[in-house]
């Protein structure tokens, strides 16, 4: 067991208990934080990974844009415990749960039958994690779906901005 | 000039194209009169020279076929196969009948521009003229059964339009429909008929068959069962016993219509159909029996009826009845040539009776009842002298044309081997009624004392009406002469086309001039008798008609209701139909079954869609669940196949 | 050395999670949530992979799915918003004008 092996283990495991509390918790602002601690094991999982740059673009983006304009949103449309939103046990909500269960083993079934055991080489990995590295690749090969995204993220504007806007009629 | 026979048939159908899809438009009566007769005029022209060129050939020579494309062509080649072609035959038969056809009909065509003067569907009429004539033409020089039986249907057709001509009286609609529907239970018999020369002969063409069954023995079965169900076709067509009730109710239409289709030529389809098929209906012995018996009967049976008619109409439809079971007599006696011949001379002078009858109507303003006529000769001297020129050419007295052929088939029935001598009195007593009931027409209508409404003031017919009276009457008086006895021009121009059915007979002439002489003299007689008694009891002594009617009440009743025949077809037939129809076939099928299963299938569908749409719950969760279980379930395929 | 199916099981299980999230919460807000959650655990997927096969591609697409996730947030949270200021709620299970 070596230690990235353990922090792995700890890291992966906090991921998912902190989804797992995202999911069910009743108050939108305890689970937009739950998410965001999601966010920062995810982040240290990609750092097992040698994925410096993705880790700290996940930081800076998702939890540090995305998830503060989700708190926003939360409190601008004040939106507490509320009584009226709790989600009573449901037969759905079983039909759900059991297949997404089953899907899941499913999945893990695909991954386990690989016959042999793959390791991941980091030196490899850390070879691409890096900043330069993505970075040449970004501006090279993919340079066309990085200028594409600069419209796709013009078009999110002014989508946020003409729907959230008041009617000034 | 043989290639030119097509040419007959097509003139007529130019004519009804032009007529029925422009004549709406043409606001000139005489144009639309000159476009509809002249068709028919070109037509006989045509066939005028064919005949003349017949004439000057060999007799041997004189039947040609022209065929114009193939209709129907299956399986040729193999067993069963069906080949149909649209050809005519041209021989001493079809042509002497296209004559008749396109001569009577030319003049009857000329009569009505006179007769349906300022009819609101003048042109309609004559549109439906000429498709009967064209009609009328492919049965008569069709050279297969098909192609006939196409003209026999084209011709109950027209009849139908013609006779509901006048479609918004209520009354002409339901005659037309009882002449179709009657006339449909006859065609059965001879589609089944057809059905049978195909699988006996393997073919529907009249050389092919008649070679066939030239071979064949006399008493054949099945050529027995082919020629009665043909005659059942025979006996809708042409109006015999039990199947003539449309007839007398067919009077609804205009007077040239029953003229023209319901005296000289639809009608007597069915006797050139048997005239046609003489070969197969010599081989069944049984058949010609019942053909003469029903021919006979008929013949006598009408004529009671027609003896107590007051309408003009009805007692000259009686009489076209009676006069058609004199034809079906001589061609169950195997008479074939004077059938044909009294055919002719009966289209010239019914076709004069009807004529003038009408010029009689049009002049007393559709008066029809002969109670209040009376005394007209004055008044319509051409109609008069015509019309009684054609009473006296049906009473048979010579030397008219009608002697001649109605003596002819006397003697045929008298002397002949499938003639017998019950046969031959009935046909006598058939005869002196005709001339009884004619010269009571003749006489209450036009002699005597004046019974119409004295509002009315009767006038000449115009000359387009009363040039055909004329030319028919001429017709009437010369006609007979090419059936002279024992020099007979029409026997021996017919004789090619009969002689191999005589020849199947192995008769040999009847000896006997002296009898013959004899039975001339009494037929001529007892008509002359049957005239005197009418003009007896009409003119001089009219209180014997109403003494007689007091001292028999219930045979004036039974005849004057023409046996209640209508009343029994209705009650025994009509009634069970129309109440199973609407019981059963409405009520039940109709309404249960078939509607229940349409609207069950609907029903079902909707009760169907009630339960799956609860699918869209507008929830979109709801259906990420489906999605996810479709994940599922793909997954799972892929990995377990 | 971790293998690569534990990276692998890590992404399916928060992937699950999202989706079960995703389809039984009522207020929108969590869906969305977990939306992100989903496309987190496929993010890890992505780097999972590129690290295995030692290509950068991979990297380079989390980058573009994270832009993407961003950009959809946005959008997302403004149609919310004039939601809410129609309907008073967030609760979806208010939201069925596609009903039959």
């Amino acid at each position: 067991m070596t230690l990235e092996e353990i922090l792995f283990y700890i890291f992966a495991f906090g991921g998912i208990v902190s989804a797992l509390l995202v999911v069910t918790r009743r108050n939108p602002i305890i689970a937009a934080v739950y998410l965001i601690v999601n966010f920062f094991c995810l982040a240290a999982v990609y750092l097992t990974l040698h994925a410096q740059f993705i880790a700290v673009i996940q930081i800076l983006v998702y939890a540090g844009a995305i998830m503060v304009l989700f708190v926003f949103v939360i409190m601008l449309l004040n939106l507490g415990d509320e009584r009226g939103l709790r989600d009573s046990f449901s037969w759905k909500k079983v039909v759900a749960s059991g297949l997404g269960f089953g899907v899941l083993m499913e999945l893990i079934y695909i991954f386990i039958r690989q016959s042999s055991t793959q390791t991941i080489e980091m030196e490899r990995a850390t070879n691409i994690g890096t900043v330069e590295a993505i970075g040449h690749i970004l501006f090279t090969q993919l340079l066309f779906p990085f200028e594409v995204t600069s419209l796709l993220l013009t078009a999110a504007i002014v989508g946020a901005i003409v729907l959230a806007k008041k009617n000034l009629d | 000039m043989f290639e030119y026979v097509p040419i007959i048939v097509l003139f007529p159908l130019l004519g009804f194209l032009a007529l029925g899809l422009y004549g709406s438009r043409i606001k000139s009566e005489k144009l639309i009169g000159i476009i509809g007769s002249g068709t028919v005029g070109l037509s006989f022209l045509l066939a005028s020279l064919v005949f003349f060129q017949m004439l000057n050939a060999e007799p041997d020579q004189r039947k040609q076929i022209v065929t114009l494309f193939t209709w129907l062509s299956s399986f040729t080649g193999s067993p069963g196969s069906l080949n149909v072609d649209i050809a005519y035959q041209v021989d001493q038969l079809s042509i002497l009948m296209t004559l008749v056809v396109t001569g009577v009909g030319f003049l009857i065509h000329i009569y009505s521009i006179g007769y349906m003067h300022n009819d609101r569907g003048f042109w309609r009429f004559f549109a439906y003229m000429n498709l009967f004539i064209f009609t009328m033409l492919n049965l008569v020089l069709a050279d297969n059964f098909i192609l006939l039986f196409l003209g026999w249907e084209g011709v109950g057709l027209c009849s139908y339009l013609l006779i509901g001509f006048w479609y918004e009286k209520k009354f002409t609609g339901d005659a037309a429909k009882k002449a179709f529907i009657v006339n449909r239970i006859g065609d059965f018999g001879f589609i089944i008929g057809m059905l049978l020369i195909f699988s006996t002969f393997g073919s529907l063409n009249f050389t092919t068959v008649f070679n066939s069954a030239s071979l064949l023995m006399i008493g054949n079965t099945t050529i027995l069962w082919i020629t009665l169900l043909l005659f059942i076709g025979a006996i809708g067509k042409s109006a015999q016993i039990p199947l003539f009730v449309w007839l007398p109710d067919a009077m609804a239409g205009p007077t040239p219509v029953s003229a023209l289709i319901h005296a000289a030529t639809m009608v007597t389809a069915g006797v050139y159909m048997v005239a046609r098929c003489s070969i197969l209906y010599v081989l069944s012995p049984v058949t010609m029996e019942i053909i003469a018996v029903v021919g006979a009967v008929t013949a006598v049976f009408a004529a009671t009826i027609g003896l107590v008619q007051n309408d003009i109409k009805k007692v000259l439809a009686y009489s076209t009845v009676s006069q058609l079971g004199y034809m079906f007599l001589a061609m169950g006696v195997a008479a074939f040539s004077a059938g044909i011949f009294h055919l002719m001379t009966h289209a010239f002078f019914k076709a004069l009776l009807f004529l003038g009858s009408g010029a009689v109507i049009h002049a007393l303003n559709d008066e029809q009842d002969i109670r209040k006529m009376g005394g007209l000769k004055e008044y319509l001297p051409v109609t008069y002298k015509t019309f009684l020129i054609g009473a006296i050419t049906i009473a048979g007295i010579p030397p008219f044309a009608g002697f001649f052929s109605k003596d002819e088939i006397l003697w045929k029935t008298f002397s002949s081997e499938q003639g017998s001598w019950i046969l031959f009195l009935l046909a006598i007593s058939g005869a002196a009624m005709t001339a009884f009931y004619i010269f009571r027409l003749v006489t209450l209508t036009f002699e005597g004392e004046k019974r119409f409404n004295h509002h009315v003031h009767p006038h000449e017919a115009p000359k387009s009406m009363t040039v055909p009276l004329i030319i028919l009457a001429f017709l009437s008086i010369i006609g007979g002469f090419v059936g002279f006895p024992h020099t007979s021009a029409i026997e021996e121009w017919l004789e090619p086309v009969f002689s191999p059915a005589k020849y199947k007979l192995l008769s040999g002439e009847q000896n006997g001039d002296l009898i013959e002489i004899i039975l001339m003299i009494i037929s001529a007689a007892i008509a002359v008798l049957g005239i005197l008694t009418a003009r007896w009891m009409y003119l001089k002594r009219s209180d014997i008609a109403s003494l007689l009617i007091k001292r028999y009440p219930r045979i004036y009743k039974i005849l004057l209701n023409k046996y209640y025949v209508d009343e029994i077809y209705d009650a025994a037939v009509v009634e069970p139909i129309v109440k199973m129809s609407d019981e059963v076939l409405w009520k039940s099928i109709d309404v249960v079954i078939i509607d229940g299963i349409v609207n069950g299938s609907a029903k079902i569908i909707g009760v169907i869609s009630q339960v799956v749409r609860k699918i869209q719950t507008g929830v979109a969760q709801s259906y990420a669940v489906v999605f996810i279980g479709g994940v599922l379930f793909v997954l799972a395929w892929l990995l377990f196949r | 050395m971790v293998h690569l199916q534990s990276y692998l099981i890590v992404s399916a299980v928060m992937f699950i999670i999202g989706t079960v999230g995703v389809i039984t919460r009522r207020n929108a807000i969590i869906v969305f949530m977990s939306i992100e959650l989903m496309l987190n655990s496929v993010n890890l997927t992505f780097v999972a992979f590129a690290a295995f096969l030692g290509d950068s591609a991979g990297q380079v697409f989390v980058f573009f799915v994270m832009t993407v996730a961003a950009a959809e947030a946005a959008v997302g949270l403004a149609i919310i918003i004039a939601l809410f200021r129609r309907k008073k709620t967030v609760n979806l299970d208010e939201i069925n004008i596609l009903k039959w």
